[in-house]
């Protein structure tokens, strides 16, 4: 993808980080278009995530996984600030994409999210027709060429077009809930993300729909980088490269807390973990 | 062990008895029964005002609603009862009521679902519903006395700055007084704001959380997300605010009165006076007998038929629209 037009900022400005940071745990440092360091989310004065350092390697699909409460979804929606409309959210470490800062002071959070695009538990098309749907996200970002083209590679890379073109007019709630969330992930690359961000795309989804979705997940990473989480840890199995298992922690003050626990290649995770906890979790002792 | 020795368990009870039930058939009589007091009700008032003002339609004829002239008490000949200049006069007032009250109040509606600072919303909110409660008689007194002189230099100066425009122009056409269609437009839109930016806000508050995360995850802006994904889902509220508001602008009485200015009067110019339907009736109820009460009354059934006619065209536009904007379900 553009990754040598990585600017983010409002206006134009000089390079906030060196490139090329080294960050300590990345498995291949050069290869990674994001980096988490040491990043925290809180909500207020509630600390829901603590610290969590790991990397997100380009043109692969990185799984997060761990209990109901463990921060997964906090974490993904830091990544493109998406918890910025929520009322004192705040993150603090360092979100890296590409070597820039996504919470520096001169990052415009309209051109994080063009970048790094993200799709929903529940599918939320919006009450417009199937081609509206996609083409709101090519007009608002000033898309030029052929609308109609565009859509049509977009509900073509998401495995919907045989099934809608023929009523692209037609609303988009009249779809079925697969074919929704297969809508809503062409709105999202219709924009030309690098990365993509899911959270738990499948959880509303029958279980041939969500296989469709998996399939769908495998056959983007030749174009995205994939960031999903889920609940299903034969999910994770089935499409991550790499697995993040978070846990919830409990601290002195009987608050709970987020944290990442483990993080590696998922063959690793899934069958030889390091942590006596993510075992505990992959063979459901725990959770 | 086998299942066909165990004893029979005791039948249960499945028919419908018991005081739940009673309880349902209460609650589906009592609806119901509202339901239709309600259509009874509006029924009664139809079929009541149509035979009081029938000796008025009975003289007029279809004329009741397409003479522009209104005179009771004629020199010679008989009166003459024509609704028109009345019935032009409120569409005229509540148009421009609604041209200034729409924007303005979709505008507060946005801010404070959207914009304002949490703090800030609950006082905001509480300073617009007061502006409800103000008596109409108030804003009346307020539009006579304060609104009108002043607005008298305003209106001079755009009849002097867009009356030589053709065709436009005869809208801002030579200024008499401060009381005129314009003058009613402006406080009745003041009093309609406060009803359209309360229901406008709650349909606004109702659009799903996932629905504007959708269009923000597509690097939308506060903007773009308002109108991608805000404004669908809210037309057909707003649609139904904006005609809640006109409801009332129709049928506003004593502020209308108050600062029209009182005359029989068909014109583009919006700085002359007129009158509306419901002005009338207050003016000139007290001292009429005979047909003259008659017609007045009539004046009401015009009155209540136009604003039954503006809602039923309301539903319609927005089935349409919906339609269009959603695309078609089947």
């Amino acid at each position: 993808m553009a990754s040598n037009d990585t600017n983010l900022t409002t206006r134009p400005s000089v390079a906030v980080h060196a490139p090329g940071t080294t960050v300590s745990g990345a498995d291949s440092a050069n290869s990674s278009v994001m980096q988490l360091r040491d990043v925290s989310v809180y909500y207020g004065s509630y600390e829901a995530v603590r610290g969590t350092t790991m990397p997100i390697q380009q043109n692969q699909v990185t799984a997060m996984i761990g209990p109901s409460g463990c921060g997964k979804s906090t974490v993904l929606r830091a990544l493109n600030r998406m918890n910025d409309p929520i009322p004192g959210a705040r993150v603090s470490g360092d979100v890296l994409f590409h070597g820039q800062d996504l919470y520096a002071k001169d990052i415009d959070p309209i051109q994080v999210r063009r970048r790094i695009g993200m799709v929903f538990q529940k599918p939320n098309p919006f009450p417009k027709s199937i081609y509206d749907n996609v083409a709101y996200g090519l007009r608002i970002n000033g898309i030029k060429g052929r609308l109609d083209d565009h859509v049509e590679e977009a509900l073509t890379k998401a495995a919907l077009w045989d099934e809608v073109k023929d009523k692209l007019r037609k609303s988009a709630l009249a779809l079925s809930g697969g074919q929704q969330q297969r809508l809503c992930i062409a709105r999202t690359i219709a924009v030309k993300p690098e990365v993509i961000l899911m959270d738990e795309p499948c959880s509303a989804l029958d279980p041939i729909a969500t296989a469709k979705i998996e399939d769908l997940i495998f056959e983007l990473t030749n174009d995205y980088t994939i960031v999903i989480v889920t609940h299903n840890m034969q999910q994770a199995a089935r499409v991550s490269h790499y697995t993040a298992f978070f846990t919830a922690e409990v601290d002195e003050a009987q608050e709970r807390h987020g944290r990442l626990v483990e993080f590696s290649q998922t063959g690793k995770l899934f069958t030889n973990p390091a942590d006596k906890r993510t075992e505990d979790y992959i063979t459901g002792r725990f959770g | 062990m086998t299942l066909t020795n165990n004893p029979p368990a005791a039948k249960p009870t499945l028919t419908q008895r018991g005081r739940s039930a009673l309880g349902d058939r209460v609650f589906s009589w009592w609806t119901l029964g509202t339901g239709l007091l309600v259509l009874a009700i509006l029924g009664l008032i139809l079929i009541t005002t149509v035979r009081e003002a029938w000796p008025a339609f009975d003289a007029m004829g279809l004329r009741f609603i397409t003479e522009r002239v209104w005179d009771p008490n004629p020199a010679t000949g008989d009166a003459i009862f024509g609704a028109l200049s009345f019935a032009y006069g409120t569409a005229v007032s509540s148009l421009i009521a609604l041209l200034f009250a729409v924007p303005v109040s979709v505008g507060i509606a946005l801010f404070l679902t959207e914009l304002a600072p949490r703090r800030l919303r609950g006082p905001a909110v509480t300073v617009i519903d007061l502006l409800a409660a103000v008596p109409s008689v108030v804003f009346g007194l307020w539009g006579i006395l304060v609104v009108a002189p002043a607005l008298v230099p305003i209106y001079q100066w755009m009849h002097d700055l867009l009356g030589g425009i053709p065709l436009l122009g005869r809208l801002f056409g030579p200024v008499a007084s401060g009381r005129n269609f314009m003058t009613a437009g402006l406080i009745l839109a003041i009093m309609v704001t406060p009803i359209i930016t309360s229901i406008t806000r709650e349909v606004f508050s109702t659009v799903p959380r996932a629905d504007k995360d959708a269009a923000l995850a597509l690097g939308a802006t506060r903007w773009e997300m308002i109108r991608g994904a805000v404004f669908p889902h809210s037309f057909g509220g707003v649609v139904g605010a904006v005609m809640l508001g006109l409801g009332r602008a129709m049928g506003e009485t004593i502020a209308v009165a108050l600062v029209i200015g009182g005359a029989t009067n068909i014109t583009a110019n919006l700085f002359a006076p007129g009158n509306s339907m419901a002005a009338v009736i207050v003016q000139q109820f007290g001292e009429s007998t005979g047909t003259f009460t008659a017609a007045l009354i009539g004046l009401g059934v015009v009155l209540f038929a136009m604003t039954v006619l503006v809602n039923l065209l309301a539903q319609v536009v927005v089935r349409r629209a919906e339609a269009r904007m959603k695309g078609s379900v089947a």
